[in-house]
């Protein structure tokens, strides 16, 4: 596919606070250009199609071979990364808008705290730091490290908190990652020592039962996580902590 | 504390899930299987009537295992729905569809139910075979019957799939795909037994 021009329709927002607008772009096409390399010729040349000359447009990336999760934003309708997003592969006229579910600090780029609060609420580490050597821990099965380093390619890009339709303003749904962060933590031999805090998390205030079983988290995301096999699982286990903690009282 | 709090939220979620299936399916399955008496005749559904009406302990077994967890269900899908968010035309795959289906054909359920206990429990004495079919002769009422419960068993086959991954029944992709399809033909069958007996009814 050949075109002189690529046609780029892009939601800015010039604060925090402000009203956000489109603006539109025309592009001189180069082969085997991504989003990214699109935003970049914004950058050097920031006229928009009207031939003004305007503020650059921001944005946020980092590695440029989706394993950074930073260039997620809402491409052609669909929150994906950027940086493999193919400008001969998408139709066009291109359309970039921030991902609304967060808060948009400007332009493209969005502020991803809550998945990072989220993490942290479901204990999603390894705990093994102490005041001495705790040596080796246990080894892990290979059949599990398997489908357990699939889970581990997340890298909180925010695509499945921004398609799930119970992430919203009236709920506080923390989000499909996390639930699979839990399942991927508590695989692990030594997270597994943990488990019952995290299971308790996801008991928590919009824990795993805010879940409605959309499954859109899956469809989104870029690295092609089981994320409803997660949430199935973690369904499983939550519900027979929450049992048998009861039970032991 | 707040930790209480927010497990309430948990319980209540789950609660929720569990009286959809025991006793609110199971209700429908009888309830639905009973009406399709009336395809065998006016004799045959009074009978069968009868029979329900002279049970022992009838209201107690009316309100624990029927009216309180539909009432549960009904008011906290009611909570569900309004905080569930909608965004089947942007993401129109077939999952997220039925995520919409599922808590639009619970308000139609829910509003339904109530009209159907005021019309055929409240206002008039007792079941009987004409008094459905004089409900049915109006045309509009008829219609809303059909609706309502082609509705309410969509609700509860689509609502069985949604247990099943719940509680953590059906755990992979294929498993919840082969669950959905068995849940499709319920859905479709027992759709026939509830529309067949408004057919009877009508004549």
């Amino acid at each position: 596919m050949s075109q002189k021009e690529i046609h780029v329709i892009i939601e800015r927002q010039d604060r925090q606070d402000a009203q956000p607008y489109t603006e539109e772009f025309r592009i001189p096409y180069r082969p085997n250009m991504n989003v990214i390399a699109c935003l970049m010729e914004i950058q050097r040349n920031p006229r928009n199609s009207s031939g003004k000359d305007v503020a650059p447009v921001a944005w946020e990336s980092n590695c440029l071979e989706e394993i950074c999760g930073a260039c997620m934003m809402v491409i052609n309708g669909k929150p994906r990364q950027a940086c493999s997003a193919l400008v001969d592969q998408l139709e066009q006229p291109i359309r970039l808008k921030p991902a609304r579910t967060f808060p948009v600090v400007r332009d493209l780029v969005i502020d991803r705290s809550r998945m990072f609060k989220a993490l942290q609420r479901v204990k999603a580490w390894v705990p093994i730091d102490g005041t001495y050597d705790l040596g080796a821990g246990p080894r892990m099965a290979e059949r599990d490290r398997q489908w357990a380093y699939e889970l581990s390619k997340c890298f909180t890009c925010g695509a499945c908190v921004e398609a799930c339709p119970n992430v919203n303003e009236r709920t506080k749904f923390i989000g499909p990652f996390a639930i699979s962060q839990v399942r991927l933590f508590n695989t692990h031999p030594t997270g597994e020592m943990h488990k019952e805090d995290r299971f308790e998390a996801l008991m928590g205030e919009g824990g795993i039962h805010e879940c409605g079983n959309s499954q859109n988290c899956v469809q989104v995301c870029p690295k092609g996580i089981p994320l409803t096999t997660s949430i199935a699982a973690m369904n499983r286990a939550v519900n027979r902590h929450a049992l048998s903690s009861w039970l032991k009282r | 504390m707040a930790n209480q709090q927010v497990n309430r939220d948990f319980l209540f979620r789950r609660l929720h899930s569990l009286l959809g299936v025991v006793p609110i399916t199971l209700f429908l399955f009888i309830h639905l299987t009973m009406n399709a008496f009336a395809t065998k005749g006016a004799d045959a559904f009074n009978a069968k009537a009868q029979t329900l009406e002279s049970m022992p302990f009838l209201p107690v077994i009316e309100w624990v295992f029927i009216f309180l967890p539909l009432l549960y269900h009904g008011i906290y899908g009611m909570y569900v729905a309004y905080t569930s968010g909608y965004n089947g035309s942007k993401y129109s795959w077939g999952r997220n569809v039925m995520f919409t289906l599922q808590r639009v054909s619970g308000v139609v359920t829910f509003i339904f139910i109530l009209y159907h206990l005021w019309t055929a429990k409240v206002l008039p004495d007792g079941p009987s075979f004409d008094m459905v079919q004089q409900i049915l002769s109006n045309p509009l009422q008829y219609a809303f019957m059909i609706i309502g419960t082609v509705c309410a068993v969509f609700h509860l086959a689509n609502g069985l799939w949604g247990f099943l991954i719940h509680w953590g029944v059906t755990v992979g992709p294929r498993a919840q795909r082969v669950s959905a399809y068995v849940l499709m033909l319920l859905f479709v069958v027992l759709s026939g037994v509830g529309v067949s007996a408004l057919v009877a009814f009508h004549g």
